[in-house]
C-alpha cells in the first residue's frame, strides 16, 4: 500500500502577523516556521500508524513549497515517512498547488492520498477537494477518525452538529482533523533517521495560476473592553441588550 | 450569464448558512446586473420557492435519494452540470461543512479559480478581488480571480440574511447522477443542540471552570440564551466535554454574533477560532487575563458566582 501525506509550512501558530511591501507580502521578519499542525499531529501520525499496522506500506512526503520548506519536511521525515518530493516552485493558489500535487499522485499511483483539514495561514480547506477530483478519487474532508480494513476505508466525519461514518473503497482522498490520531513528538532515531532519507526535488508542472493575492489587512483594533463590576450582571445584560444588540 | 447558489439541506431543511449564500449570491447577481438562481440536490420537504424572499429566482432541484448524503464526487458533477446549464459565471457555496468538501472540487473541475472562505462581497469595479479570512481569523487577503467562471464559499456568518417578497420558480433539473462511492452507514447527530458553526450565540468554558462537574453553570446560562456550547482545546483534550466542542487554531472556527468566555485565558491559538465573533464577552477572575484585550465586555470575577447571577439576570 502506498501512501501520499501532503505537508506544508506555516507560520508557527504565536507568529506576529504583519505585512510589508504595501501590505502584499506577509512580514516573515523573526517568524518561526512550523510543519502545519494538521498536516503533522494527524494526518502523519495516523498515516505512520497504519504504516505500523502493515509495515509493507510505504509513506511519500510531498510539499509544494521552496528550498526553504526542507527544513519541514526534514522534521516531518523525524516523525516518519519514507522520503519525501518537494515540488520547486512557491505559488500560493489552491488550483496550482493542488495541480502540482495530483502530478505526484499520478506518478506514484498512491491508495490513499492525506491532506489536513486545513491550512493555520491560508484557510482554504479546499486542497484535498481540489487533488481528488484531479485524479477522480472519492474525497472524505473533515475526518476524525480513520480506518483501514483492506482496500476499504472506514472514515468518520465531520458534518454540522454532529458526525456521520462512511465506508468508501480505495483509492482515496481525506483531510484529516483532531480525532485522527494523537499527537507525537520526534525522537532522536527518527531526527537521526531523517537526515538520509531521500528528499526529491522536482519541477513544477505546466499549470495556470487562476487567483492571485492582491493585498492583505488586519482587522481594526477592538475599541477596547468595557468592564463591568461582578456585582453588576444586569449592567452587562443590557449593554448587551441595547448597545451590542447581541442578545 | 447568473450567479448558481448552492443551498444545502439536510433532512429536507435548508441550511441557515445557505440562506446566507443565497442573500450574498442574490446581492452579487444585482451588483452584476445579472440573476441569481439556486440548485438543491435530494429531497426536500421545504417549499422551496419561499427562498426568492431571498433574492433567488430560479430553483433547479435534483429530487434523488441517492444525494441525500454527501458524495462530494457525486455532488461535483451534478452542480456542475447545474452551472453549465445555467450560464453560471460564478458559483457561491457556504464555507461550511458541505461547502469544504464540494466547492474545491467544482472548482477543480470546472477550472475556475476558488475563494474559500470568503467574507464579503466581491469588488468588481476592476477585475473580481474577493475578501477572505486569513492567518485564522487574524488578517484578510484580498484575492483577485483570473478564470471566466468563478467559485467563492462565503463563511458561515459573516453575510447577514435578508428576507423580502418573492417566490422562486422551482423546476427539476434532470441531471446525470452516478453511483455513489461514499457509502454512509451511520448518522450521529446531536439532537437538541445547537450546531456550533450555525449558532448566533456561544457559550464557551476553559480550564478555569476546573472540572467537568462544573459545568451546570456554563449550560444553564446556554440554555437561557439559546446558545451553542463550546470549550478550550484542554477542555477537550481532558474529555471534560466532547472534542468537536473544542474551538480555536486547532478546532472549529466560529463567528457568531456573541461568544461568551468563561475561564479561559485568551491564548492565541483559542482567539483564532474566535476572533471573527461580532461581540466578545470574558468573564475571568485574572484581570491580567489576555483574553480582556480581544473583548467588548468583560467581568473580572470568580465564574462560580458570576454566571449564575448573569443567567439569573437574563430570565428577567
Ligand atoms: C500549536 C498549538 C495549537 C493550539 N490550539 C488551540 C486551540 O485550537 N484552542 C485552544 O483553546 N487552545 C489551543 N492551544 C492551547 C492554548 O495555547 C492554551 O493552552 C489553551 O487555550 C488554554 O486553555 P484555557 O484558557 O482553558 O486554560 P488556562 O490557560 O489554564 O486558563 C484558565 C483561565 O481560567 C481563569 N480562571 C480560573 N479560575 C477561575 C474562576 N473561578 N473564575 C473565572 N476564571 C477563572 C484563569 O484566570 C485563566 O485565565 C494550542 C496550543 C498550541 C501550542
Ligand atoms: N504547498 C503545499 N504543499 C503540500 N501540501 C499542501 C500545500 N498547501 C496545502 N497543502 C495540504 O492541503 C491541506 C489544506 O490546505 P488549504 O486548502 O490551503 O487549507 C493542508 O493541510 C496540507 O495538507
Amino acid at each position: 500500500m502506498k501512501i501520499l501525506v501532503c505537508v506544508s509550512k506555516t507560520p508557527d501558530t504565536t507568529a506576529k502577523i504583519a505585512f510589508t511591501e504595501g501590505n502584499t507580502k506577509f512580514d516573515e521578519a523573526g517568524v518561526q516556521w512550523i510543519i502545519n499542525p494538521y498536516d503533522e499531529w494527524y494526518s502523519l501520525v495516523r498515516a505512520i500508524e497504519l504504516k505500523e499496522a502493515n509495515p509493507a506500506a510505504t509513506i511519500h512526503l510531498v510539499t509544494v513549497g521552496n528550498a526553504d520548506a526542507e527544513p519541514i519536511i526534514r522534521k516531518a521525515l523525524a516523525l516518519g515517512g519514507d522520503e519525501a518530493i518537494r515540488v520547486n516552485t512557491d505559488n500560493s493558489d489552491a488550483y496550482y498547488i493542488a495541480a502540482q500535487i495530483a502530478e505526484v499522485a499520478k506518478q506514484g499511483g498512491y491508495d490513499l492520498v492525506f491532506t489536513g483539514k486545513e491550512t493555520i495561514d491560508y484557510n482554504g480547506s479546499s486542497i484535498g477537494g481540489m487533488i481528488a477530483e484531479m485524479i477522480d478519487a472519492p474525497y472524505i474532508s473533515l475526518a476524525t477518525k480513520f480506518d483501514l480494513n483492506g482496500t476499504t476505508a472506514t472514515v468518520v466525519r465531520e458534518i454540522e452538529g454532529g458526525e456521520e461514518t462512511a465506508e468508501v473503497a480505495l483509492p482515496l482522498v481525506v483531510s484529516c482533523q483532531k480525532g485522527v490520531a494523537e499527537q507525537r513528538i520526534p525522537n532522536m532515531r527518527g531526527i537521526m533517521a531523517a537526515r538520509t532519507k531521500p528528499l526529491k526535488v522536482v519541477e513544477p508542472a505546466a499549470v495556470d495560476a487562476l487567483t492571485s493575492v492582491v493585498s492583505f489587512e488586519l482587522p481594526p483594533a477592538k475599541a477596547g473592553v468595557k468592564l463591568v463590576a461582578p456585582d453588576n450582571v444586569e449592567e452587562l445584560v443590557r449593554l448587551l441588550h441595547e448597545e451590542a444588540k447581541a442578545i | 450569464m447568473s450567479v448558481l447558489i448552492f443551498i444545502d439541506q439536510t433532512e429536507g431543511h435548508v441550511k441557515k448558512s445557505s440562506l446566507e449564500a443565497i442573500t450574498y449570491g442574490a446581492d452579487l447577481a444585482k451588483q452584476m446586473g445579472t440573476t441569481a438562481e439556486g440548485v438543491v440536490l435530494g429531497t426536500v420537504t421545504e417549499d422551496l420557492s419561499a427562498l426568492g424572499k431571498y433574492g433567488v429566482t430560479k430553483i433547479h432541484q435534483v429530487a434523488n435519494d441517492t444525494l441525500n448524503h454527501l458524495d462530494a464526487q457525486l455532488y461535483a458533477s451534478v452542480i456542475s452540470e447545474a452551472a453549465t446549464a445555467s450560464g453560471a459565471n460564478v458559483i457561491v457555496f457556504s464555507h461550511n461543512q458541505t461547502g469544504k468538501a464540494v466547492a474545491a472540487r467544482v472548482a477543480a473541475k470546472l477550472k475556475a479559480g476558488l475563494v474559500a472562505g470568503a467574507c464579503a462581497l466581491p469588488d468588481t469595479s476592476n477585475g473580481f478581488v474577493v475578501k477572505k479570512t486569513v492567518f485564522s481569523g487574524k488578517a484578510f487577503a484580498n484575492i483577485s480571480i483570473q478564470s471566466t467562471l468563478k467559485v467563492i464559499s462565503l463563511n458561515p456568518n459573516s453575510y447577514k440574511t435578508v428576507a423580502t417578497e418573492g417566490t422562486a420558480a422551482v423546476a427539476a433539473f434532470a441531471a446525470t447522477v452516478g453511483q455513489p462511492r461514499v457509502k454512509v452507514t451511520t448518522v450521529n447527530k446531536i439532537t437538541g443542540e445547537v450546531p456550533l458553526t450555525e449558532a448566533d450565540i456561544v457559550v464557551s468554558g476553559g480550564r478555569g471552570l476546573k472540572g467537568p462537574e462544573n459545568w451546570g453553570i456554563l449550560l444553564d446560562l446556554a440554555k437561557e440564551l439559546g446558545a451553542a456550547t463550546a470549550c478550550s482545546r484542554p477542555v477537550g483534550d481532558a474529555h471534560w466535554r466532547p472534542h468537536h466542542e473544542h474551538v480555536g487554531q486547532t478546532g472549529v472556527q466560529v463567528a457568531p454574533n456573541l461568544y461568551i468566555a468563561i475561564g479561559i485565558s485568551g491564548a492565541i491559538q483559542h482567539l483564532a477560532g474566535v476572533n471573527r465573533s461580532k461581540v466578545i464577552v470574558v468573564i475571568n477572575k485574572d484581570p491580567e487575563a489576555p483574553f480582556f484585550k480581544a473583548a467588548d465586555y468583560g467581568i473580572v470575577g470568580d465564574a462560580f458566582e458570576v454566571v449564575p447571577q448573569l443567567t439569573a439576570a437574563i430570565k428577567n
